[in-house]
């Protein structure tokens, strides 16, 4: 679970992994994570073609700061194994477990990328995996797939397969995904990771799509999995501080400088004491302030 | 290894490269066609080259649909089509790749 506390997880980017043109042009849009997708994207004829593909541009691309993230096929397909091996092999960040349904499958994840990280000289612990939550069983049993490995970074809702599972499709108002997406962000705050919300495909709904990341973003998701880089200024539009919100946030991290300039173990703003949640919260005021550019170095609100 | 059987790999969209390999019989002879032949030509017939030799492949007939691919995508597309032509692809190359 490392780096877990610092990074910014608004946007993730879903590429398909047998396209040359969008493999290689991942990295220009700013997604905060990419996500190269080796699963539903790719046909079964073409998953060799699709991994060996999204191997060698790994081995070359320049994708900047972006976290990178591989879709792998699931458990039950003979892809699987060759899939993890792979992405271990050239260096991915986070690995993506799709259809995870049990803490076994995690657990099974874990040892097998473990496997990969020594038969490919890699350091032990350095590739992170995630877990999709793609049906009724995987989001009652959420909060123990969040909890199952060291190596977990964060859990997804995936409601195309979630609601076909629960006999319904996606509504406008998600009323339909209202127990999942809760049950996914309390596993994944529970176990001290991040919660991705799944995709909103209907690309012409641009009121609905707002919708839907500010219900997500009021309940604390980390941020969305998305299908096209047109999303990624939206998200993270919603997602970005207000004026007000950052000058609090300042007046906080000012707050804390104070304290420890004076030794003082106690944190005090306008008189009052200034406790860890609220310390935490302005940190990531502050690190979403800067990720929009409405801070400078020194955390001062620019004008717009 | 020995080239089985004709295989293709990679499509003719932009930025892709179509491979075919099949059994040849006089080292790596290639039949590129690509619009950026001329400055690039014989970097993408190096890239092939040399992806297909280091899975040890030394004799193979190459034809070459170039759309604009990047030098990583060239060797992605012989790795793959090779791999299918020698019918390995469950057992992926890991010293080549």
């Amino acid at each position: 679970m490392a780096e877990n506390e610092e990074r910014l997880r608004r946007t993730m980017m879903f590429v398909p992994g047998n396209n040359p043109a969008m493999v290689k042009d991942a990295g220009i849009y700013g997604a905060d994570s990419i996500m190269f997708d080796l699963e539903d994207a790719v046909s079964m004829a073409e998953k060799d073609a699709a991994r060996d593909l999204v191997y060698e541009a790994l081995q070359t691309q320049d994708y900047a700061d972006a976290e990178l993230v591989v879709r792998v096929n699931g458990q039950d397909t003979t892809y699987y194994d060759n899939d993890v091996k792979a992405m271990v092999k050239a260096g991915i960040d986070v690995i993506r477990l799709p259809k995870a349904e049990t803490a076994d499958m995690v657990t099974k994840l874990d040892a097998d990328v473990a496997a990969a990280e020594k038969e490919f000289g890699r350091k032990a612990g350095s590739t992170h995996i995630m877990a999709a939550i793609e049906s009724a069983k995987g989001v009652l049993n959420a909060p123990a797939i969040a909890a199952a490995s060291d190596r977990m970074i964060g859990v997804a809702l995936s409601a195309e397969d979630y609601t076909t599972d629960m006999k319904t499709h996606r509504y406008p108002d998600g009323a339909e995904l209202e127990f999942a997406r809760n049950m996914v962000l309390h596993a994944a705050r529970a176990a001290g990771i991040a919660a991705f919300d799944t995709v909103f495909t209907n690309m012409d709904d641009t009121e609905g799509f707002y919708r839907e990341t500010r219900y997500i973003h009021q309940l604390g998701f980390d941020g969305k999995s998305l299908v096209n880089p047109r999303q990624i200024p939206m998200v993270n539009e919603v997602y970005e501080p207000t004026e007000k919100e950052i000058l609090n946030a300042k007046n906080v991290i000012n707050a804390i400088e104070e304290a420890r300039i004076k030794g003082s173990g106690v944190i005090s703003m306008n008189g009052q004491m200034v406790d860890r949640p609220v310390v935490l919260r302005a940190q990531r005021v502050m690190r979403l302030a800067k990720a929009s550019n409405l801070v400078d170095e020194e955390g001062n609100y620019l004008e717009k | 290894m020995e080239i089985k059987e004709t295989a293709v790999a990679g499509t003719l969209e932009s930025s892709d490269i179509q491979i075919m390999v099949s059994e040849g019989t006089n080292g790596i002879a290639i039949d590129l066609q690509s619009d950026v032949e001329k400055q690039f030509g014989d970097q993408i017939r190096s890239v092939i080259t040399e992806t297909l030799n280091k899975l040890g492949v030394t004799d193979a007939k190459v034809k070459a649909v170039d759309k604009g691919a990047l030098d990583c995508v060239v060797k992605a597309r012989t790795i793959a089509a090779a791999q299918r032509a020698t019918d390995t692809t469950d057992q992926p190359a890991w010293e080549v790749l």
